[in-house]
């Protein structure tokens, strides 16, 4: 049997803890993963007891707020706090979703433990690195392919033709889908997860593109497309609530269609 | 100081910011085969234009008979006739081609029955010259600016364009009145850079963080005006800070215009439709001032609703359910997040909020920026151009019609790509860069990662952002904006005792929040003192000791420079354009704004 053990640095230590104020009366703990890239440490946990009276009622706002006033060491990424930047996507209570969105009263238990989104490089505490999932997005030539030259106008589309991409252009790029994906953790590199196929989809399905047969001559690939193994955790945690995992299934299906 | 070293770039343009008009700016220096390189500190498609919900105006005539010039009459008029109107004619008449390109990128657009974009109503759009309201305003559903950014990031990847993400800009590099290039810092590595070019474009959007209530981002923190005020270059029109009607009580999330334009309707605690008292003609679509002033007037008189009676109704709940969900997916879900409310069944409680400058940087309808240089108030500064939120062309005058927005970046980032292809020969040989030209950005790097005075960034922060809140609101008075002037000079004056705690290169984002504050300092301070110098009620400037315009002493674009060893400010003006930019329209004359 072969024994597999992780690198000494990459244990996570007990952190430093932050007591509440005193006097504070709704008193919340919450666990934070912290990395210093430019530190000789191991990344830890840092607890923080949060008075959330004094907080707004989103995750962000307690995070802001130990950054404003515990701790502004604190590094995480944010930018329009209603829900539509995906900046501040990471993993809350055990779940990937946006911070902005999620109220502090949502998780359950005694501790709320924030990390990261899952199986990315972590460049420093809540920021993970996501050039790879950005690069998969490119992949899949993300515009509108056409031939035909191009009408003075717009282009005609019908409104049933319009609310097929209802459920799809929505999507905010925020990751959270595919770093919950266990096939993208397993096979990240060629596989293309679910946010940049839900995106393949979007631009397969809209009547305007001319380019369908390429773009599924470039998704029939083994690991690209076919890695996804409908766990559906993409769509359990869309914090949009899209269904890429039905995306996917679109796509196999036109795939089956052009054979038959 | 401890030691900096660059790593240099070259370039033909570099465009400091990715949003809209960043990104039609750099596609279209791109597309003309210069060397672009596009800067930013967010990941493209996380730019605010994002955020944009109820659409992009443009004379297409979908939904009925539309004309650009109807559309340039709007916007003249929205604008209290302190817009330029060359540049109004150039953007009105320029909409729709802007529009189709985007459609062919891409952009899902809401449709009509016969497969033409959908065109909704919007507050100050009209026909035949002010006569009704008019659906101009082309939709995809109340996520049109979403659609927009990320149809263009898309497209943007189609074309070559060098993107370097998550660098923030630090400053100009100035050589002796010519723009050579930008400094900036690489997050998530730590590493300075220097980017030289022909021609700089700032595209970093708004100030709205200089306020403590605003619809716009974390990030919006005009970085791109407070470089310009560093570099010694004035911003324009300052006082003009747009208030939209219908932020979320509490949370300052944005409730689009296209709410009402849908049929939407605000109420006050009798339960009383107040618009029409205030616009008789037009109503609940009255331009974003007039129907700020109006709510705020009831709030005062004791007319708002809730147990601190502070705020006013939003009414969608009389709208066919199928309709929101089709038309208005996006505030739904934001008004049940945010305030609890389902909106096919009560009001949404809302609060005018900050939401727009209508200044910025000075430019001229090829986005050129230009300052006021002894008798000629056009001197084009050389190598440099700003487009979008951040520049001031003077589209917007004093009061941005909805929707007028968009169509402003996508019209002027085009103008500023057409212009460098005009006026750059590709891979021309740049002169060499001094040392001396960027020590003052290392130094001010340096000073700021080193802070160790009392003062947090958060608390300074707070006390400008109150400020600004309390004292130069909807409705401004002498007392109030003096009060203002004295409380950002004390704010400028704790600056030097500011504590950075986290010393590292690497995603600082203290750090990266002081810079950021540094930029909102100077930009809240010219605009206090700018409204303070204007004693006049124009647009969204309600002065309520000289409650009426007054086009004899004001009819000017006020300039302000900003000292920042000082934070004394410098004020001059521009005459406002009085002339059209083609025969086709005549310029149309100040009169009475009344809806």
């Amino acid at each position: 049997m072969v024994q597999l053990a992780l690198p000494k640095n990459s244990r996570v230590q007990k952190g430093r803890h932050h007591p509440a104020p005193a006097g504070a009366k709704n008193v919340k703990t919450f666990r934070i993963y912290r990395y210093d890239p430019e530190g000789a440490e191991n990344p830890r946990w840092d607890t923080y007891d949060v008075d959330v009276d004094a907080c707004g009622p989103m995750v962000l706002d307690v995070l802001i707020h130990i950054k404003n006033e515990v701790d502004p060491t604190l590094a995480f990424r944010r930018s329009c706090r209603e829900g539509v930047c995906g900046s501040c996507a990471m993993n809350i209570g055990g779940r990937n979703t946006l911070a902005c969105t999620h109220g502090h009263d949502e998780t359950h238990g005694s501790a709320c433990q924030i990390s990261p989104l899952p199986h990315m490089p972590v460049v420093k505490d809540l920021i993970p690195d996501l050039t790879m999932f950005y690069a998969q997005y490119a992949s899949i030539e993300p515009w509108l392919h056409t031939e035909t030259p191009e009408p003075q106008k717009e282009w005609r589309q019908t409104p049933e033709d319009r609310e097929k991409l209802d459920g799809l252009y929505e999507c905010i790029l925020c990751a959270c889908c595919s770093t919950s994906c266990p096939s993208y953790w397993w096979n990240g590199d060629k596989y293309l997860g679910p946010a940049a196929l839900l995106h393949a989809y979007r631009w397969l399905i809209d009547s305007r593109d001319e380019a369908t047969g390429e773009r599924l001559d470039e998704l029939e690939d083994p690991f690209k497309l076919y890695r996804c193994h409908t766990i559906m955790n993409c769509a359990q945690v869309c914090p949009k609530g899209l269904n890429p995992a039905k995306a996917i299934g679109e796509i196999k299906k036109m795939l089956v269609d052009r054979v038959v | 100081m401890a030691e900096y070293n660059f790593i240099d770039h070259k370039f033909d343009v570099v465009v400091v910011g990715a949003g809209g008009s960043g990104l039609r700016a750099a596609l279209g220096c791109a597309q003309a085969g210069l060397k672009t390189a596009c800067i930013t500190k967010v990941f493209p498609t996380r730019s605010h234009t994002v955020a944009a919900q109820g659409g992009i105006s443009a004379s297409l005539g979908n939904m009925g008979q539309d004309d650009w010039r109807w559309h340039m009459y709007d916007t003249v008029k929205g604008s209290d006739w302190l817009g330029d109107q060359d540049a109004i004619e150039y953007l009105c008449r320029n909409a729709p081609a802007a529009v189709y390109e985007l459609e062919h990128w891409g952009v899902p657009f809401s449709r009509t029955a016969e497969g033409k974009i959908y065109q909704r109503a919007f507050g100050g759009m009209t026909k035949n010259f002010g006569e009704a309201p008019i659906q101009r305003t082309c939709a995809a559903a109340d996520r049109t600016g979403h659609a927009m950014l990320h149809t263009m990031y898309g497209q943007s990847l189609a074309h070559d364009t060098e993107f370097f993400i998550e660098y923030f800009a630090l400053d100009l590099i100035m050589d002796e009145g010519v723009c050579r290039g930008v400094t900036a810092w690489k997050l998530d590595d730590g590493t300075l850079h220097r980017f030289q070019a022909q021609q700089v474009i700032l595209a970093t959007g708004g100030y709205g963080r200089a306020y403590f209530s605003a619809t716009s981002a974390h990030t919006c923190t005009g970085d791109g005006g407070g470089m310009a005020l560093r570099a010694g270059l004035p911003l324009q029109d300052m006082e003009f800070v747009q208030f939209h009607p219908t932020g979320i009580y509490g949370a300052g999330c944005l409730i689009t215009e296209g709410a009402r334009g849908e049929g939407g309707y605000l109420t006050n605690s009798e339960g009383e439709r107040f618009m029409e008292r205030y616009a008789p003609s037009v109503k609940d679509l009255a331009p974003r001032d007039m129907v700020s002033r109006a709510m705020t007037i009831e709030i005062r008189e004791g007319r708002g609703v809730g147990p601190k009676k502070d705020h006013i109704f939003l009414h969608l709940d009389h709208l066919d359910p199928k309709m929101l969900a089709e038309r208005l997916p996006g505030i739904s879900e934001s008004a049940k997040i945010f305030a609890g409310v389902d909106v096919t069944k009560e009001p949404i409680p809302v609060l005018p909020t900050v939401h727009y400058n209508m200044g910025g940087i000075p430019t001229n309808f090829f986005s050129e920026v230009v300052t006021r240089e002894g008798d000629n108030p056009d001197k084009v500064v050389p190598g440099l151009m700003a487009v979008g939120e951040a520049a001031c062309v003077s589209v917007h005058g004093a009061n941005r019609l909805g929707s007028n927005s968009l169509i402003d970046l996508v019209v002027f980032g085009r103008s500023a790509a057409l212009r460098c292809a005009d006026t750059i020969k590709a891979g021309a040989t740049q002169p060499e860069l001094k040392p001396s030209m960027t020590d003052g950005h290392l130094a001010r790097f340096d000073k700021f990662r080193n802070a160790n005075g009392s003062t947090s960034t958060a608390h300074l922060r707070l006390e400008m952002q109150q400020a600004m809140q309390e004292d130069a609101a909807v409705f401004r008075t002498t007392e109030a904006l003096s009060s203002g002037v004295r409380r950002l000079e004390a704010v400028h004056a704790k600056r030097p005792d500011l504590k950075v705690t986290d010393r590292g290169m690497i995603w600082n984002t203290d750090l990266l929040e002081t810079l950021e504050l540094d930029n909102l300092i100077g930009q809240a301070t010219v605009t206090v003192v700018g409204a303070h110098n204007r004693t006049e009620s124009r647009g969204a400037h309600a002065h309520e000791d000289f409650p009426d315009r007054n086009d004899q002493d004001w009819m000017k674009h006020t300039l302000t420079w900003f000292d920042d060893a000082t934070g004394k400010v410098k004020i001059d003006d521009r005459p406002v354009h009085s002339y059209t930019m083609t025969n086709d329209i005549a310029y149309i004359p100040p009169k009475a704004r009344v809806y």
